[in-house]
């Protein structure tokens, strides 16, 4: 901040707290006019007013108030840009990025700076760190099936991952169902982890300036029967005819980007697993408007030594049981 | 005490009066709208999924219902009236007086209109929007003018010192309303807030703890320093301890805020500036206690015949009580374990529910008497019922929020032997549960006292002139 508003802060600041101190200083006096313990002669529809002095207790309690705010303002940031004795701020303020700040933390560091949130940060890393260094050492298919790596990726799923794919992983509408083993990237480990890491994006554009309302009708029935849903013979007819639209993504036989390699996340359209509502309404809709979906990238917030062991948890919930040939 | 001159002054309470019913009135509509909402975080069912019975709709109805409605309406009724009697002269410009009351009535009906509607500005206590807003602030533009006009033409040498806190109260709150409520219009019901990012947080705390500061703290303080020593027929304990504390706590409290905003994207400085004020602002607050509950020096025994004479002095002792908890809320490492906690709630109704309510319903019962030509309420002994319920509500809701929100508090930042959080947020929501039960049950109660008032109310109101006697002091 400016020196202007860095001088503002504290002129109108330290006047309020010396000016506290200078009310306090004077009503201890008597200047009333009339005896301690007497009213003081002023009287409003049958109230007076006694003279008694300031209660002794309080007075001091006012006194080390005012003294601790003067020591606590010159210790800590407080009086415009004067930085306080102890150099503590709460965090590298004004950063704009992830860049940004993992930098300011490393040069924070470095310099020996008094940033709590930093230090919270390093202090963390070195109590937990090892703990998931010690799991990440080991294959993720070894970890899916043991207890303390899992009881650990629950928790880490609870805290990160359930607000869009709930609780119990089972996802909610535009938020995958993660137990089915049904995957729009695929359900390798290496794919888990790549998902994990660096997130996803998925675009279905709306088709609604090409098809029009009736095309859109068309290829809602033929999107169905392809789950092998009973619908309008005549319009699924229409709607296949035009299918080479969606094919690139989906595939020309509708079972998904991931049945032909192709890493768009375009969902197997033949499983009757449907992402946004498989009702016609919920189809017709995505038709309509298109879809986008966005799964975070967890990289930089978790790290790889916890991506590793959630990539395990989440493998696990699609394969619930062990393989044969591993026990 | 000295001899009380009698003065033939001839007060308007017409508009007093007014103020005084409506205070009963709006307490019992927004409690009730309060334990409707308590009791949709026990039983979520009873939203009917109606969307303007929706939690999210109806809180700030409740909250503006209780602050502006019910509080407010007391402190209009409590200070024309204090303002007449410690001046020794009518209201200055009585129809604007009268003004006040009809617009605020609108005031308060657009908000039980428009709120439910989910039309809202979405800052918190300052959800009107627009249009009404402009109408607040004509409202209390003329409130200003009424009652500073009426101190101008007072009869009487000195200004007492309630006036000098309701003075206070209604200037500073015009400032917060003004600058807090600056919008951009879009259209006739939807407006942007002129401030951006933690600028915005900063004015909206700046108005949020003042108008706890100015209209629940210092317009109250107001209230009781006329119908404390009043009600106990003693003299105020301490003048110049009233001198140090009025002004002391003008002076901080207008920078307590940020403590609102701790652990935010606002500067350090800022957070540490309203801690300390936060801090210092506690022993200007006990000042007040301390001189209301001294001027009971030697009439102690008033308080176990004196039902009214308790809701006061109860007020005050929770007075004590939120004013010392608030400024240690307001340190950051309590904060970080109460913030977005219950705990934050318990403390806003010891405050509301202990001193503002309290005091109010007291005032009330004081004034009703007065202003119907009666010696005293219709009833005393369901006076003293309603103390009792109140006072058992009041601290079944506290109790039940200080361990649900503690509770909250611990299990949020628990961490396991590998760094992760040991809870999930719906295991601290299950271990809430109970005491939402429990707040619920100490809301009933507390609507259940509202409503044996209004019925005591309505029979002193209705009896003939001069037909309740004053009950004999006790010698």
């Amino acid at each position: 901040m400016s020196s202007f508003w860095s001088a503002w802060i504290i002129v109108l600041t330290l006047p309020v707290l010396i000016g506290c101190a200078i009310l306090l200083t004077w009503n201890l006096k008597n200047y009333v006019g009339v005896p301690e313990d007497e009213t003081t002669g002023h009287e409003v529809d049958g109230i007076e007013e006694i003279n008694n002095p300031l209660p002794r207790w309080w007075t001091y309690m006012f006194i080390l108030t005012l003294v601790w705010s003067v020591f606590y303002l010159a210790a800590y940031p407080g009086l415009g840009n004067w930085k306080g004795f102890l150099g503590w701020t709460s965090s590298n303020q004004g950063i704009k990025s992830l860049e940004e700040s993992q930098l300011a933390v490393t040069k924070a560091v470095e310099e020996g700076r008094n940033v709590e949130l930093d230090r919270e940060m390093v202090r963390a890393d070195e109590v937990y760190g090892p703990v998931f260094q010690q799991f990440a050492k080991r294959d993720v298919l070894d970890l899916a099936y043991d207890d303390d790596a899992i009881k650990i990726g629950q928790r880490l799923f609870l805290q990160n991952c359930s607000l869009c794919h709930g609780s119990d992983a089972r996802g909610q509408h535009g938020f995958p169902n993660l137990t089915d083993n049904d995957w729009l990237y695929g359900g390798t480990p290496d794919k888990i982890k790549e998902t994990l890491l660096h997130g996803r994006k998925a675009a279905m554009p709306g088709w609604f300036d090409a098809l029009g309302e009736q095309g859109i009708k068309e290829m809602t029935a033929y999107v169905l029967s392809l789950s092998g849903r009973s619908v309008n013979e005549r319009d699924a007819e229409a709607g296949k005819t035009k299918f080479a639209l969606c094919a690139a993504c989906h595939g020309p036989d509708g079972k998904g980007s991931l049945a032909h390699n192709l890493p768009f996340g375009a969902p197997n359209l033949t499983d009757n697993i449907w992402l946004y509502g498989g009702s016609a309404r919920a189809v017709e809709e995505t038709l309509t408007k298109g879809r986008n979906g966005v799964m975070p990238a967890f990289k930089q917030t978790l790290g790889e030594d916890k991506v590793h062991i959630l990539t395990a948890y989440v493998y696990r919930l699609a394969h619930p049981e062990k393989p044969a040939e591993q026990q | 005490m000295s001899q009380t001159k009698s003065l033939n002054v001839d007060y308007n309470y017409s508009v007093v009066r007014l103020f005084a019913l409506t205070t009963v009135l709006w307490g019992i509509v927004g409690m009730a709208v309060g334990v409707l909402i308590a009791a949709q975080l026990y039983w979520p069912a009873l939203n009917f999924d109606t969307p303007w019975l929706t939690y999210s709709r109806l809180r700030p109805l409740h909250t503006n219902a209780v602050i502006f409605a019910f509080g407010t309406s007391a402190l209009f009724a409590t200070s024309y009236y204090i303002v007449q009697r410690t001046c020794q002269v009518r209201l200055f410009a009585e129809k604007l007086a009268m003004f006040t009351f009809w617009g605020w009535q609108a005031v308060i009906v657009s908000a039980i209109v428009t709120l439910p509607m989910g039309l809202t500005s979405s800052k918190e206590y300052a959800e009107l929007e627009w249009p009404i807003d402009i109408l607040i602030t004509l409202v209390w533009v003329s409130y200003a003018i009424v009652f500073f006009g009426t101190l101008v033409k007072r009869k009487t040498s000195h200004i007492y010192v309630a006036n000098w806190f309701l003075g206070g109260f209604i200037l500073t709150v015009a400032a917060l309303h003004i600058v807090n409520s600056m919008a951009m219009p879009v259209s006739a019901f939807k407006s942007y807030s002129i401030y951006a990012g933690a600028v915005d947080a900063m004015i909206q705390w700046w108005y949020g703890h003042n108008a706890v500061g100015f209209l629940l703290t210092a317009g109250f303080l107001g209230m009781m320093y006329y119908f404390v020593p009043k009600q106990a027929g003693r003299p105020v304990y301490s003048y110049r301890l009233s001198i140090v504390h009025f002004w002391a706590l003008i002076a901080l409290y207008i920078w307590a805020g940020p403590h609102h905003l701790h652990y935010t994207a606002l500067p350090d400085w800022t957070q540490s500036l309203g801690m300390v004020m936060s801090v210092v602002l506690f022993v200007p607050s006990w000042g007040g206690m301390i001189n209301g509950i001294m001027t009971l020096s030697g009439a102690w025994h008033k308080l176990k015949t004196d039902p009214i004479l308790r809701f006061l002095i109860v007020s005050l002792s929770f007075y004590g009580m939120s004013t010392f908890e608030g400024p240690m809320m307001a340190i950051k490492s309590v904060n970080a374990l109460s913030h977005y906690t219950d705990w934050t709630i318990g403390h806003v109704h010891s405050g509301a529910l202990g001193w503002v309510a309290m005091i109010s319903i007291g005032a009330i019962y004081h004034l009703i008497p007065v202003l119907y030509n009666q010696g005293r309420m219709y009833s005393i002994s369901l006076i003293n019922t309603h103390f009792w319920l109140h006072t058992i509500g009041v601290v079944l809701y506290i109790v039940a929020m200080w361990i649900s929100g503690i509770t909250q508090g611990m299990m949020w930042r628990a961490v396991n032997t590998d760094g992760t959080l040991t809870y999930s947020f719906v295991q601290s929501l299950e271990a809430s549960k109970p005491f939402y039960l429990m707040r619920f049950i100490g809301g009933v109660f507390v609507v259940a006292g509202m409503l044996l008032m209004a019925y005591n109310v309505y029979k002193t109101v209705r009896a003939k002139d001069e037909t309740l006697q004053p009950v004999p002091a006790a010698a």
